[in-house]
This record gives C-alpha cells, sequence and structure tokens, in this order.
C-alpha cells in the first residue's frame, strides 16, 4: 500500500465531514436557486408597492401594515384556523382508529390498507372534481344517499354556513391515510412485554390501548399532528378546485386570498408581504416539528 | 371458556366493522368515479341517480381527446415529471448521501423547510424571473419550479435509506484504496437500489400530481394534465361524463402505480411523511 493510502487512513476519521460536502454541493446549488432566491426577492417584493407594469416604489412596512387592517386578509386568517384544527383532530383521530385496526393481522390487510391510501396519492385535481359533482344540491350522489337514509339534504359547498365543515370533510377523507401509516410505523415498533403482563392481570382491550398503546406511540401522533398541521395550512388544490373561496368569501383561506392577490390582481408586493407572514406561521409550526423529531431521536 | 370465545368473536367482528368503514369511503368514491365516465349524459343526471352503466360506454373518454388537446398535456405531464424526478435523483442522491455521512443535521433541516414552505410563495417571484428570462411558454419554468416537490423528497428518502446502511463495506473499499466517489457509486450506490426505487416513485407521482405550479406558469400549450383537467370544468360544467373521464385519466397512472407498488410506497411515506407541494 502506499504511502499517500496510509496517510488518508490515518486522517480518515477527521476528514471524512469536511469530504463528503461535495457530495451536497449541485444540490445545493439547486436549492439556492429556486428556494433561496424566491425567499430573498419575496422579501425584497414585500416592501415595494409592485404591480406588473409601472413602477415599483419603495413603502417601507406599509404592505404589512396594511394587512392588519384588510378585512379580508383578518377573515382568511380565521378561516384558516379553524379549517386547520378541524383538519387535524378528525384524520388524527379516524387515523389511530385505522392505524390501530391495520396492525392486526387479517385476511387481505395488505389489499385493504392498500385501497385505504389510494385518495392520498390521487391528483388532488381529479378527486377534487368528482366531489364537486356529488356535491351538487340536485343531482349529487351524497344528497341521494342522505334522503334515501331518511336524512335532510345539505347544500355542501353551495351554502357559507357548509362549505368549510365539507372541505374539511374532504380534506380528511384525502389525508387520514398519511397519519394511519406514521402511526402505523409506531405501533410496529412496539414491545410485545407490556402487553402479555397485562393480559395476566387481566386487563381488556380499552384499558390496553388507553393505558399502554397510547401513551408509546404518542410521539407518532405527535409527528402526524404536526405534519397534518402544516399541511392542512397549505392547502390550495382542494379548495380552489371546488368553491374557488366561495360562495362569496365562505372559504377563503389565506393561501386562496394569496394567490387570488397575487395572480388575480397581480398586486404582487402585497401578496409577498402575505407570503412572508403565511410563512412565518407555517414556520413556527415546523420548528414545533423538528423540536420533536430530535426528541424523538434521543430515545 | 364460553365467555372468552364470544369476546374473541365479537373483537373480530368489531375489526372487520372498522375495516369495512374505514375502507369504504375510498372504495366507494373511486368506483362512483368510474361509474360516472362509463355512463353516458342522460345517466349521469338521471334522479334516483344510476350506479351501473348499462351498458358501459367509452364516448366519454373519445369526447376527452377529441375536443381538449389532451395528446399534448399527457406529453407535457409526462416531459416534466420525468424530467423533474430525474434530476432530482442525479442531484439529490448524491446530497443525500454527503448529508447521511457526514451527520448535517442543518442540511436536513434546510430540506425539511422546503418540505414546509407553500409552493405559492416559490411562485411569484419565480414568475417574474421566468417571465424576464422570455420562459413563459415553455415547460422549462415548470421542470424547474417541480424540482421544489422532488428534490425534497428524494433527498429526505434517501437520507433516510443511507443512515441504515452499515458503513463497513464502503469503509472497507476506502482502505482498499477507493476514493469516497467510487465508494458511493459502487458500494453504496447498489445497496441502496430499493430506496432509490421508493424516491423514483414518490418524487414522480407528487410532481405528476402538482397543480399550483402549472396553474400559474403553463401556458396554452404547456398545460400539465391536472391544469387541463381543471380547465374541462370551467368550459364544461354541466357534462359529468368527460369530467369523470378526463379526472380518471388524470389520476389512473397514480392509482396504477400505488396500487402495483404499495409496500415501496408505504415504506417511503412512513420514513418522513412525504407530500409535494
Amino acid at each position: 500500500m502506499s504511502a499517500s493510502a496510509t496517510a488518508t487512513i490515518a486522517s480518515a476519521p477527521r476528514a471524512y465531514g469536511r469530504r463528503y460536502w461535495v457530495f451536497a454541493l449541485p444540490a445545493a446549488l439547486i436549492v439556492l436557486a429556486v428556494i433561496l432566491f424566491p425567499w430573498i426577492f419575496t422579501l425584497f417584493m414585500s416592501v415595494h408597492e409592485w404591480k406588473v407594469t409601472g413602477d415599483t416604489p419603495f413603502v417601507g412596512f406599509a404592505n404589512y401594515a396594511k394587512m392588519l387592517t384588510d378585512q379580508r386578509f383578518i377573515g382568511a386568517v380565521w378561516r384558516t384556523l379553524i379549517f386547520t384544527a378541524a383538519s387535524v383532530i378528525a384524520p388524527l383521530i379516524l387515523g389511530v382508529w385505522a392505524a390501530v385496526c391495520f396492525a392486526t393481522k387479517f385476511k387481505a390487510r395488505g389489499l385493504a390498507r392498500t385501497l385505504f391510501v389510494l385518495p392520498m396519492m390521487a391528483t388532488p385535481v381529479a378527486i377534487s372534481l368528482v366531489w364537486t359533482m356529488m356535491f351538487h344540491p340536485q343531482l349529487g350522489v351524497l344528497n341521494y344517499i342522505l334522503t334515501s337514509l331518511g336524512l335532510p339534504p345539505s347544500t355542501w359547498v353551495y351554502d357559507g354556513a357548509t362549505v368549510i365543515p365539507t372541505l374539511v370533510m374532504v380534506e380528511t377523507w384525502q389525508w387520514t391515510p398519511l397519519v394511519m401509516l406514521i402511526v402505523l410505523g409506531g405501533l410496529a415498533s412496539l414491545p410485545t412485554d407490556p402487553y402479555e403482563a397485562a393480559i395476566l392481570d387481566g386487563a381488556n382491550t380499552w384499558q390496553m390501548f388507553r393505558h399502554i398503546t397510547l401513551p408509546l406511540v404518542m410521539p407518532f401522533i405527535m409527528v402526524a399532528a404536526v405534519i397534518r398541521i402544516i399541511d392542512a395550512l397549505k392547502t390550495f388544490d382542494t379548495i380552489y378546485v371546488i368553491t374557488l373561496g366561495g360562495p362569496g368569501s365562505a372559504s377563503e383561506t389565506i393561501n386562496i386570498l394569496l394567490y387570488q392577490t397575487a395572480f388575480a390582481y397581480y398586486d404582487l408586493g402585497y401578496g409577498s408581504a402575505m407570503v412572508v407572514v403565511f410563512f412565518v406561521l407555517i414556520l413556527l409550526v415546523s420548528m414545533l416539528l423538528l423540536r420533536l423529531r430530535q426528541r424523538e431521536d434521543l430515545r | 371458556m364460553n365467555r372468552h370465545l364470544l369476546r374473541r368473536f365479537l373483537g373480530r367482528l368489531g375489526l372487520y366493522v372498522s375495516v369495512i368503514l374505514l375502507v369504504s369511503p375510498a372504495v366507494l368514491f373511486f368506483l362512483w368515479m368510474l361509474s360516472l365516465s362509463l355512463k353516458n349524459e342522460l345517466d349521469n343526471t338521471a334522479w334516483p341517480p344510476v350506479f351501473i352503466p348499462n351498458p358501459p360506454t367509452l364516448a366519454n373518454f373519445i369526447d376527452v381527446f377529441e375536443k381538449n388537446d389532451f395528446l399534448t398535456y399527457t406529453i407535457n405531464s409526462v416531459i416534466v415529471s420525468f424530467s423533474a424526478t430525474g434530476l432530482a435523483l442525479l442531484f439529490g442522491v448524491p446530497a443525500a448521501y454527503g448529508i447521511a455521512k457526514s451527520k448535517a443535521t442543518k442540511a436536513a433541516a434546510l430540506i425539511l423547510i422546503a418540505r414546509v414552505t407553500p409552493g405559492l410563495s416559490y411562485l411569484i417571484p419565480l414568475f417574474l424571473l421566468f417571465q424576464w428570462l422570455g420562459l413563459i411558454g415553455t415547460l422549462v419554468p415548470l421542470v424547474i419550479t417541480h424540482l421544489v416537490i422532488t428534490v425534497p423528497i428524494v433527498v429526505w428518502v434517501m437520507i433516510g435509506f443511507f443512515e441504515g446502511l452499515p458503513g463497513e463495506l464502503e469503509e472497507a473499499a476506502l482502505v482498499d484504496g477507493a476514493t469516497i466517489w467510487q465508494a458511493f457509486l459502487y458500494v453504496a450506490m447498489p445497496l441502496a437500489r430499493p430506496g432509490i426505487t421508493v424516491a423514483t416513485i414518490l418524487a414522480f407521482i407528487f410532481s405528476w400530481n402538482n397543480f399550483i405550479f402549472g396553474v400559474v406558469l403553463a401556458g396554452r400549450a404547456t398545460r400539465t394534465l391536472p391544469v387541463a383537467v381543471y380547465n374541462v370544468l370551467t368550459f364544461e360544467q354541466i357534462s359529468w361524463g368527460p369530467l369523470a373521464a378526463a379526472a380518471l385519466i388524470v389520476t389512473a397512472p397514480v392509482l396504477l402505480l400505488t396500487l402495483l407498488m404499495q409496500k415501496e410506497i408505504v415504506a417511503g411515506l412512513t420514513t418522513g411523511g412525504v407530500k409535494g407541494g
């Protein structure tokens, strides 16, 4: 073996960290171009009055100040928070229930699980279109089912009072599988000893779930919760296709208003300021995700 | 003893009822989608609804391809998703290896931020940039923005796989005089092939499904399928058959891929809660 090779081995532990950076360089350049540049430019635009044509004068924090009194923006923030809260809680409950079911062995479990996962993999625009047809107040299949069961028909997305719950239903249908998969991963890693002890002590199924399973998979449920919060805050495709924020502005969330401001009214300066505020909101939540992950890694 | 058997029976019954309750919304939804796409317009707007197409017709699918330029849009989608996935693998796999080997958690966090940022926040500045560069109306802006989805998925999934590799084999190669590049290419890469499969499938699906980038950046001729199918809605509000057929055309490849590769997909999704855009 040559002298230089021996030297490499001797200095290997220290040099490893530095040399492996080269691998990440091309990707880092892409991240810089496609992710970092937009951020910086967004910050720059957010302190300017920026329409597509004409001058772009510096306006300081005027765009940010405008948000504080913009009733449409404030309304959108509230709707986003309500939509998010409901779109986190419902999938979490159903997702944990589904994970417990799919953790048990039964016939055709693989097929059932795949079918259950389909909604989250399907193209959001495509499923939104089908939901829209199902919500039709006169001809929609959902009102047919309701009336067949002797229940009153619903107005679904055609009324301000029912539009948010209806969209939450779509979101729950679509994203419960993701919660299920994360919690299922947690259930798979559980030790069996506590259960054996509990069975000897005569514990029933519910007691075992409540006092053993739930506390042990709690970290996974928390991770699922934070991921769900981030995704629910960002929801765009389904709301855009099904209601476009309507009727009126009854389902206009921050993301939809953002789109309208920037790409329908072409008020890019104000839109950029909204992006910054929206991003800070989401970032605060995702910091929580990172901390949860770290704590999990420590275990 | 009898009580024990009864309890077991009730437990099984509860399990099957639960599974049916949980799975049926997904199954019934897609069956209804199929039903809508195979019925003529009369049956689609009938009350009470017609559930089973009799006789089933492919007229809606023919209609979609005749009235809209769906062939072009399909080609667009294929070009964009394949390019974005291919480039993401090219850049993302080595990056994930570098991050995993040097334990650069900060770099991993940066990837996570990309996962967290709403797609719209890239779009305002990039829209202006592409306009200045005169690229609007070509597929280039779409491929570039789709990297925002595919690169984080590839890097995130692959970090997990590379961290799971034992590492001794690469060290042995290094001791034998291989460069780190050779150790990566000839030792780590073959071992990580299952991970690359997972990353490819997920990146492709979430790129294929993406709507928001296309709706802002695509011109008339550069629409991807999700954007094209949305336009079918705006112009033909009442014809449900073609609409359902168009929706099915867009999502069928993804559904088939999910059914065929369910093990890989489940493995990938549980590692990081991946989702695009």
